[in-house]
């Protein structure tokens, strides 16, 4: 989700997220550690997220770096933070450690129903809310100003908005629920890792693709639900291969690989088919 | 209403390349006029424009928009004095927004953007009251977007949105030119009525001299960066094509030569 406010919605192809995203994780890790409980993690999660994004923001629109290094720089720039912050390469949350994560602290609250429906009726309720939230935030003035920006800057200066003000409250939402997903996968996972994050963008950005391909339609809601079915069919189908690709040689580290080559033939494919169509 | 004090605009400023777009160039509108502007291609027109709505700054000189010193503000500052249609017809809509979501921009122009719905039922009243005026049945395409229209529609489209928070200026780029004639002509009609029910202050910039002369109050002849004819009243009413053409090598010492004027009068 938060790849695609940046991608879609504003046109900028945002790097900060591999960085983010287990930034997310180590700010929940280290407000554990001190004891402030997984929701007070989560929140600052978040905040910390918004900060990552802010910078790369500022990075571009007030260094005029382009867009695309601005991202790698923030991302660079984050490896080392997140690598203070967590204290070392890798954290365990796990329970035996006395850390109690939302997940943990669900299965105290509702003690009779098996932890496998609670872990997906919760992450299920989580995805609908931020969807829905981020739904009515793209509709609300400054969601539709953010949106606009994506699509015709010179237009949104005309109009009396400033392109660089949309561009920072963009990058740094998105880059807030980057910083979400991370913090809620390291609960679930039970760990925090500072790889966790590689190629993040392009998972993310195969899962907005994967959606697209998917459903068609063109409002907002429509695209949103594009991004999270396309996460799911996209986790499903890396699960798949995880599972089973031994059978055809596939080994959990050409993961990578397969997601990139996805990403390239689906984003070739307009191209191809109208480089076809014209040799009649 | 629009005060431009001896202006000067360089591109490549003390490089090789260095042009000297806008020379000393000093200009007055009033309030009400209807400014068309002519000029082969590289005279300045454009850059005129740029400099107005604030696309660029000037190197020196001061630009005043109703007794307000504009020259140092960015565009988005100065665009509640200012609306602007572009040729390109795709610059001056959003085209993956729909029609309403565009018309919203343009109505919420100057007004602090908040966390509220950005659009509601007494809005798209309005809107859908605004689109029947121009009659061309975008009123019942409200939730369409904006790449799907026609050339024609998105450049009506624009129109509207550049007037539709009654800027004080309006500045056309020559917004019909990439039009067909037929096109060109409904739009030049709706300009003519937009700015006459909103009376706006106009600097319209075109290649077509017949409607350079037959729109407005006052035309403005470039050349080099410098305003070289400047007429309006009865002079202007009688003037034809060829006068203005002959005026233009009088004073220039060379002919006015252009291949979409030559073409567009021919």
């Amino acid at each position: 989700m938060g790849v695609f406010i940046t991608f879609r919605c504003l046109n900028f192809p945002d790097l900060t997220v591999d960085g983010s995203y287990p930034l997310g994780a180590a700010v929940l890790a280290l407000l554990m550690y001190r004891g402030y409980g997984a929701l007070a993690g989560i929140v600052a999660a978040c905040l910390a997220g918004a900060l990552a994004g802010l910078f790369t923001g500022v990075l571009h629109t007030f260094s005029r770096i382009p867009a695309l290094l601005s991202g790698i720089l923030t991302m660079i720039c984050l490896y080392s933070i997140n690598l203070r912050v967590m204290g070392r390469p890798n954290i365990s949350l796990s329970e035996n450690l006395g850390h109690r994560t939302v997940f943990v602290l669900l299965r105290d609250a509702f003690p009779r129903v098996p932890e496998v429906y609670l872990r997906f009726i919760f992450l299920f309720l989580l995805v609908v809310l931020v969807k829905v939230m981020v739904d009515l935030f793209l509709q609300t003035e400054v969601g539709l100003s953010i949106r606009a920006t994506g699509d015709n800057e010179t237009l949104v200066a005309t109009q009396g908005i400033d392109p660089n003000c949309m561009k920072l409250i963009g990058i740094s939402l998105s880059n807030a629920l980057v910083a979400l997903a991370g913090a809620m996968f390291a609960q679930y996972q039970g760990f925090v890792d500072i790889n966790m994050g590689i190629g993040m963008v392009i998972s993310g950005l195969a899962s907005v693709i994967v959606g697209e391909v998917l459903l068609r339609g063109r409002t907002i809601f429509m695209a949103t639900l594009q991004v999270v079915l396309g996460s799911v069919v996209y986790r499903l189908a890396t699960a798949i291969a995880l599972n089973w690709g031994y059978n055809i040689g596939f080994k959990p580290y050409d993961l990578k690989l397969f997601t990139g080559l996805l990403v390239i033939v689906i984003l070739s494919f307009p191209i191809l088919k109208e480089k076809l169509g014209r040799v009649k | 209403m629009l005060r431009l004090e001896r202006v000067n605009k360089y591109f490549f400023r003390n490089s090789l390349d260095e042009r000297w777009t806008i020379r000393n160039l000093t200009l007055q509108v009033q309030e009400g006029d209807f400014v068309t502007v002519v000029g082969s291609n590289g005279a300045g027109k454009t850059t005129l424009l740029n400099l107005i709505s604030g696309a660029y700054f000037p190197d020196e000189g001061r630009i005043v928009i109703d007794e307000l010193d504009v020259t140092e503000l960015p565009t988005h500052r100065r665009a509640l004095y200012l609306g602007r249609v572009f040729q390109n017809t795709s610059q001056g809509t959003a085209p993956s927004l729909t029609i309403e979501e565009n018309l919203a921009i343009a109505y919420l122009k100057g007004k602090p953007k908040g966390i509220r719905m950005a659009l509601n039922e007494r809005m798209r009243a309005i809107f859908r009251d605004k689109l029947a005026e121009i009659g061309l049945g975008l009123e019942k395409r409200l939730k369409d977007r904006v790449g799907l229209l026609s050339g024609g529609q998105r450049q009506a489209l624009a129109l509207l949105m550049a007037t539709l928070a009654k800027p004080k200026i309006l500045l056309l780029d020559e917004h019909t030119a990439n039009l067909d004639p037929k096109t060109a002509e409904i739009i030049m009609e709706l300009t003519a009525r937009l700015v006459g029910e909103n009376h706006l202050t106009t600097l319209m910039v075109t290649h077509n001299l017949q409607d350079a002369l037959s729109f407005g109050n006052r035309t403005l002849m470039m050349d080099e960066g410098e305003v070289v004819l400047d007429v309006a009243g009865e002079e202007r009413k009688k003037m034809t094509i060829q006068e203005l053409l002959e005026r233009f090598t009088l004073l220039r010492h060379k002919k006015f030569a252009e291949d979409r004027v030559l073409l567009s009068s021919s």
